[in-house]
């Protein structure tokens, strides 16, 4: 009787189907339905960041949102972050300033950085703490996480020159 | 989270059938609260009723003649982006950049801070201030109150079954007129109130036109502080006359102890940050 809910969406540059509950959120049918396990589940109440992905262009906690909610939107993960083996430089400037230590935190980090060094060319300082504010990290103590965005975003401009 | 079934109507007039043939639905904005509700088991239901799909609930249009309408499900990132509304209502803009961090704003809708009628709900001070009015449609038709009305208790509102928010109206900002909402945080952001103040003042000539006041987490909801606004009507702009609405704010608050803050610090916080608002008010009305 309790049927499922079917779901069109666009992830990672490719349509993608599936059938959900309508309980399941975005991060549930991303890792169980759908093998993404890039996303992660840290809190599951909104407060962590781990789970961020893109959704139609901006940055939101996928363990508050409905699979079902998803119909029809474009959806990015970290595991569409890289064009194949080629890292995206805020990945590559996460590994040259050791920016992470255990990992949980790193892909919902780096997708938010990426939404924002796409929206914004050159933040400042605060503007990247503010907007890296939804993402927690219990290693790093942030300052290498700021430092890794920082150079991201230089590269990403010297790139466009 | 226990099973429930979804549905995304297209009309408000559809969502009200299906809210109204379900007594235990719930509504879903932004889902920033609800989701984790219904995940820890503090709400149940049956049905969620998805209304981000109703034109009229993301409806974000700013008249400088009519005024403001603001869709019930607009998210808080689409205020703080829109150029006519920042212009018009920095206070708004700025305190929807507040709720929460930059995921929850891609979300969370100031239409859902105030259905959910949580004391500590921070544009719902800011919205009284700017005598804000709630439209909700219903089974019976459609009604309007101001938003100082619309919270009766900690998570409870005046909503009936059947009935949802589907916009708030913010009159257009009179000449020599300001806003702004303060609260207090143990830190920078991401953090729930331990108090906060929302005010509006008008000036003429050095002196108070009129001006509201409502304070946020100092009791069971939002508080319109009429007797502080009043105060101020017709004094003159200085430090005594802000000083003593500050004091009236602080007199009103009726505020608990818990692991936030004391009902004490509280109202302490309720004097400093309604005379500092006030401050910021009238420093911006001075400049339109
Ligand atoms: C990490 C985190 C940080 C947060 N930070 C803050 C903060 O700083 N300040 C703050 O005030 N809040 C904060 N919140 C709480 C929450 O984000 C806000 O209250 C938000 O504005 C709720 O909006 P929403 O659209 O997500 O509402 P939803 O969760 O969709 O709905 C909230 C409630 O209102 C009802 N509802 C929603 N829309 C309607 C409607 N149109 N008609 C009738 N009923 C309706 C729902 O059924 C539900 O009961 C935070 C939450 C999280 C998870
Ligand atoms: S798992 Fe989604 S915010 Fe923590
Ligand atoms: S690296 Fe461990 S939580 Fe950030």
């Amino acid at each position: 009787m309790h049927g499922k809910y079917h779901v069109r969406t666009t992830i990672n540059g490719e349509a993608v189907e599936f059938l959900c509950e309508p309980r399941q959120s975005l991060l549930e049918c991303l890792r169980d339905i759908l093998g993404l396990t890039g996303s992660k589940e840290g809190c599951n109440d909104g407060n962590c960041g781990a789970c961020t992905v893109i959704l139609d262009g901006r940055i939101v906690n996928s363990c508050l949102v409905l699979g079902a909610e998803a119909d029809g939107a474009d959806i990015t993960t970290i595991e569409g972050v890289a064009r194949g083996s080629r890292l995206h430089p805020v990945q590559r400037a996460f590994l040259e300033q050791a920016a992470l230590q255990c990992g949980v935190c790193t892909p919902g980090l780096i997708v938010a950085a990426k939404a924002l060094l796409e929206a914004e060319a050159q933040p400042s300082e605060e503007r990247i703490r503010f907007w890296l504010a939804n993402n927690l990290c219990r290693c790093t103590g942030y300052d290498k996480i700021v430092r890794a965005v920082q150079q991201a975003a230089h590269e990403m401009q010297e790139v466009n020159r | 989270m226990k099973w429930f079934d979804y549905a995304a109507p297209r009309s408000v007039a559809e969502a009200v059938r299906l809210l109204a043939a379900h007594p235990a639905a719930r509504t879903l904005a932004g889902g920033t609260d609800l989701l984790v509700q219904l995940r820890s088991g503090r709400k149940e239901t049956d049905l969620v009723v998805d209304i981000k799909r109703i034109p009229e609930l993301n409806e974000l249009r700013y008249d400088p003649a009519a005024g403001l309408t603001l869709g019930a499900a607009v998210p808080c990132y689409r205020i703080y982006q829109h150029a006519g509304l920042r212009l018009a209502y920095p206070a708004l803009a700025e305190t929807a950049s507040l709720i929460g961090g930059t995921q929850i704003q891609g979300r969370a809708s100031v239409g859902g801070n105030l259905c959910n009628a949580s004391p500590s709900a921070d544009t719902v001070p800011l919205l009284i201030a700017l005598s804000a009015t709630c439209h909700i449609a219903g089974p019976q038709g459609t009604r309007a109150i101001p938003v100082e009305d619309f919270c009766v208790a900690p998570g409870r509102n005046i909503l009936t079954p059947g009935e949802l928010l589907v916009s708030l109206h913010v009159p257009p900002p009179a000449p020599h007129s300001g806003a702004r909402y303060l609260r207090f945080i143990p830190r920078n952001e991401m953090d729930i109130a331990v108090a906060g103040a929302g005010v509006s003042v008008t000036l003429d000539h050095g002196h108070f036109r009129s001006a509201r006041i409502a304070l946020a987490a100092v009791a069971p909801t939002p508080l319109l502080v009429r007797e502080a606004g009043d105060a101020l009507a017709g004094r003159p702009v200085s430090a005594e006359s802000m000083g003593a609405a500050a004091e009236l704010a602080k007199a009103a608050a009726r505020p608990i102890t818990d692991m936030r803050g004391t009902a004490e610090y509280r109202r302490h916080l309720c004097a400093v940050l309604t005379r500092r608002a006030l401050e910021a008010a009238v420093a911006q009305a001075k400049g339109n």
